[in-house]
């Protein structure tokens, strides 16, 4: 991608974040379903709703009500949660990091998966064991995330059960932490026991949004591979009386990984996706689970809050994808 | 660590440790008790009971007893209220708890501006006086169920001192009660961790620590209780119940609760005509339903007031009848070839069974001469809808009444000019409206089981059954269930 392009794409930024969030007012507004329409008690009259309903500002025209709340989001302020009366953008920010970490460790698993498993089909490439490598991937591809969850939760939460399966950490365990990256921090302070403790709860619902992951990117890179080993320069090499595994790693490997991380890149921002269901079942306190409940209590304003949120880091991801394949293949750097 | 760790094999372990886990169904959005989505989820209510005390306490059989007010009522003519604070009642952090609190927290909740969303109850009292520790106010208009609202939803005394420096956002961040149990740790959607306040005016719980890991997943709730990162849950389905108390080590107890399962009638085509509501009535086989879909956990009820409601009349009956269905419906010209058509709304996966239950429900009726289409909403739908008058001629709900009292169960659910009512006519309006301000309470009871009585000879409305809520917990512990629900840590005791 050449400057401009990079230009252009850093432009449309605001006017896609200002489009998502329009439209993420209007539907919530106008979809069946709204919070004081939650909290009405038994015996409360019109009155008593209208009451409620100007008191958190849903009484004014939706035009009105956004203009207000979009003016306030330009100066940082995201509006008050409904049900947990806290400004939205502290609690965005606090729970973030709780995400980023997951989704952090959950690529970080599925490359070295994926890596290990696309290295080792395309060895095995035109023999029978190739056949259990593409299954594996086929079947790791067939189950969603969510699913794998419930599996490994009941694996080894239940039958075997090794793991914590349910929070972040420990509630036994009294740490005071400076920041929201509990792993990152520990591992930074050298505070090893706590990095244990929390990977150990964070293990299983990261293995549930990777193994997915994996095999895309195990798929991927290993078609990738075997196009580019049926090369010229490859099979030159060969002629040439190098060994295969030598090949492989260094001609064949760097011209393969350019679709792998356009495409893996993408499939990052479906993992974050991933992150709602998967934190839930193992009731991980990251922004996903939050807005499973914001969605259920009808929060408009963190809805809000977090929807902006996803679409910031989608949007980043995108370009850091980019960003990276255009490093990666010279085609794109010099147009 | 829990009463057992999460190794191999020590989910049947039960040796009563300081610490009391209970895997609990929802998220704890906020501290406040009394404003917001929170309050009046009675979910919820639980930790807020562990945390705070509310006004005047609730024996598990939905009894009133007292709480940090010892003596309350009326005077005789139901002019004014007297409230009596109990003595040597702290707040958490040691200061007392003070009759300027509780006046502040009642003038506080009746404050248009705080958004306590039963500022309508607590709006009916004003003009406090204090002397000593007595309390007493002007009523501003009759309320019948006020004492019952001060045992529930928002019913709570908050430290005025704390919160007037603290905030709202303070609050939040450090809530202070005067409850057995004090916040020692928070992880929002995560886990909350309490300490046992030395300062507790009641007994002393049995447990010095409390965790309530929010785990609002039902399979991750039960997988909790089989790895033994839990000593108690609750809100399962009921086959995993069935499975969970059959292992060893762990138990399992059931409480019908004060939660029903009901169909709203509106008020429109075809529901207007009389045979056809009696027969959507008599068409159902809520025994069957029970014991097919609901393991037998449920009690079927002919009226919207359930065994332990203060106006449940067990003489009242809706027999399932199809063939007295089907004569009703003949009446109307309607049969099984010709059959009556309305849409039935419902849940799915909202409460146990929600959408397998309207299935079979259709299906009995399309045996009788009524052809229903199920249309799914969730539940925030619903209680727009409903707020709208916009339901279908038929919508499944379910209906909590955990105070027991008539007027928030039949009253707000079949009086018309209520949001929550789906039935608007006139008949009920002329019912119900005298018994808001009947101030002769068994006078007021008897005109609810009357006004059922109506209701069930009407057809206007067709209730289901009773919930029943399954607990499970470690072998060694006793855990008291409540009618209204809720799981208080404080009266778990080691067996």
């Amino acid at each position: 991608m050449r400057r401009g392009e990079f230009f252009r794409r850093f432009v449309l930024i605001p006017p896609t974040l200002f489009g998502v969030a329009a439209i993420v007012f209007v539907l919530l507004r106008v979809v069946p379903g709204d919070p004081i329409a939650m909290m009405i008690p038994p015996g409360a009259s019109a009155a008593d709703i209208n009451r409620l309903r100007a008191f958190y500002g849903l009484d004014q025209p939706i035009l009105h009500q956004f203009v207000a709340w979009f003016g306030q989001v330009l100066s940082g302020d995201f509006g008050r949660s409904i049900s947990l009366h806290q400004n939205v953008f502290e609690l965005v920010l606090a729970r973030l990091p709780a995400t980023l970490e997951l989704a952090l460790l959950a690529t970080s698993i599925a490359l070295a998966l994926g890596l290990i498993v696309a290295l080792v089909g395309i060895y095995l490439r035109g023999r029978h064991a190739e056949w259990l490598v593409d299954g594996g991937i086929g079947v790791l591809l067939a189950v969603p995330d969510f699913l794998w969850a419930l599996i490994l939760l009941l694996l080894f939460g239940v039958l075997i059960p090794w793991l914590p399966i349910s929070g972040r950490i420990d509630p036994q365990i009294d740490v005071s932490f400076h920041s929201n990256f509990y792993l990152i921090e520990s591992l930074l302070t050298g505070r090893i026991d706590v990095a244990a403790a929390l990977l150990e709860h964070m293990i299983l619902p990261a293995l549930a949004l990777a193994l997915p992951f994996a095999a895309l990117v195990a798929r991927i890179l290993k078609a990738s591979l075997a196009e580019a080993e049926d090369q010229d320069y490859a099979q030159i090499a060969r002629a040439r009386g190098f060994s295969r595994p030598k090949i492989l790693l260094r001609e064949v490997f760097p011209n393969a990984l350019i679709p792998t991380v356009a495409l893996g890149g993408v499939q990052v921002t479906l993992l974050l996706g991933g992150t709602v269901l998967v934190e839930r079942i193992f009731s991980y306190e990251g922004i996903g689970n939050m807005a499973i409940d914001a969605v259920i209590n009808r929060d408009f304003p963190l809805i809000q809050g977090l929807v902006l949120t996803f679409a910031m880091l989608f949007i980043a991801l995108n370009l850091a994808v980019d960003f990276v394949v255009t490093l990666l293949d010279p085609r794109l750097r010099h147009g | 660590m829990p009463l057992s760790s999460g190794l191999i094999g020590n989910s049947a372990q039960a040796a009563p440790s300081g610490t009391l886990t209970i895997a609990y169904n929802v998220n704890l959005p906020s501290f406040d008790p009394t404003i917001g989505l929170s309050a009046v989820n009675p979910t919820i209510q639980s930790i807020y009971q562990a945390i705070f005390d509310p006004y005047i306490g609730q024996a598990p059989d939905l009894s009133f007893k007292p709480g940090l007010l010892t003596k309350w009522g009326w005077n005789s003519d139901r002019t004014k209220v007297t409230l009596e604070l109990r003595k040597g009642a702290t707040w958490h952090d040691g200061s007392p708890v003070t009759p300027e609190d509780v006046v502040w927290s009642l003038q506080r909740a009746a404050d248009p501006k705080s958004g306590n969303p039963i500022q309508f109850v607590w709006s009916k009292v004003g003009n406090y006086k204090i002397d000593g520790n007595t309390i007493t106010g002007d009523v501003v208009e009759f309320e019948p169920t006020l004492f019952k609202w001060m045992a529930f939803l928002t019913g709570y005394i908050l430290p005025k001192a704390y919160c007037e420096k603290a905030g709202t956002e303070g609050f939040e961040k450090a809530p202070v009660g005067s409850g057995p149990y004090k916040v020692d740790a928070f992880e929002r959607n995560a886990f909350l961790r309490l300490k046992a306040h030395p300062g507790y005016w009641g007994p002393k719980p049995a447990f010095d620590t409390v965790v309530f890991k929010f785990v609002t997943d039902p399979t991750s709730r039960v997988a909790e209780m089989e790895s033994g990162g839990s000593d108690v849950t609750f809100e399962i389905p009921y086959e995993e119940f069935d499975r969970l108390k059959a292992k060893p080590g762990l138990v399992g107890q059931t409480k019908p609760v004060s939660d029903i399962a009901m169909i709203f009638i509106t008020d429109i085509a075809p529901m207007l005509d009389r045979n056809v509501r009696l027969a959507a009535n008599h068409a159902i086989d809520k025994k069957a339903i029970v014991d097919r879909l609901l393991k037998g956990y449920g009690v079927p009820i002919a009226t919207l007031e359930a065994p332990g409601y203060a106006a449940f009349d067990p003489s009242i009956k809706v027999a399932y009848d199809p063939e007295l269905a089907k004569s009703l419906l003949a009446k109307s010209g309607y049969s099984p070839e010709k059959p009556v058509q309305f849409k039935i709304q419902t849940t799915r996966g909202f409460k146990p069974k929600d959408y397998e239950m309207i299935q079979a429900i259709v299906g009995m009726w399309r045996k009788v001469g009524i052809d229903a289409t199920i249309e799914v909403y969730e539940i925030a739908q619903h209680f727009e809808l409903r707020a709208r008058h916009a339901l279908a001629p038929a919508a499944f709900y379910n209906w909590g009444n955990a105070i027991g009292d008539p007027s928030t169960s039949t009253g707000f659910a079949m009086f018309g000019p209520s949001p929550h009512c789906a039935w608007k006519g006139k008949d009920l309006v002329e019912r119900i409206g005298p018994l808001w301000g009947e101030k002769d309470e068994a006078k007021r009871i008897a005109g609810y089981k009357a006004v059922d009585k109506y209701i069930a000879e009407e057809g206007e409305v067709i209730p289901l059954f009773q919930y029943v809520q399954p607990i499970i917990h470690k072998k060694g512990l006793r855990v008291v269930a409540q009618s209204n629900g809720m799981i208080l840590p404080q009266l778990i005791t080691p067996a």
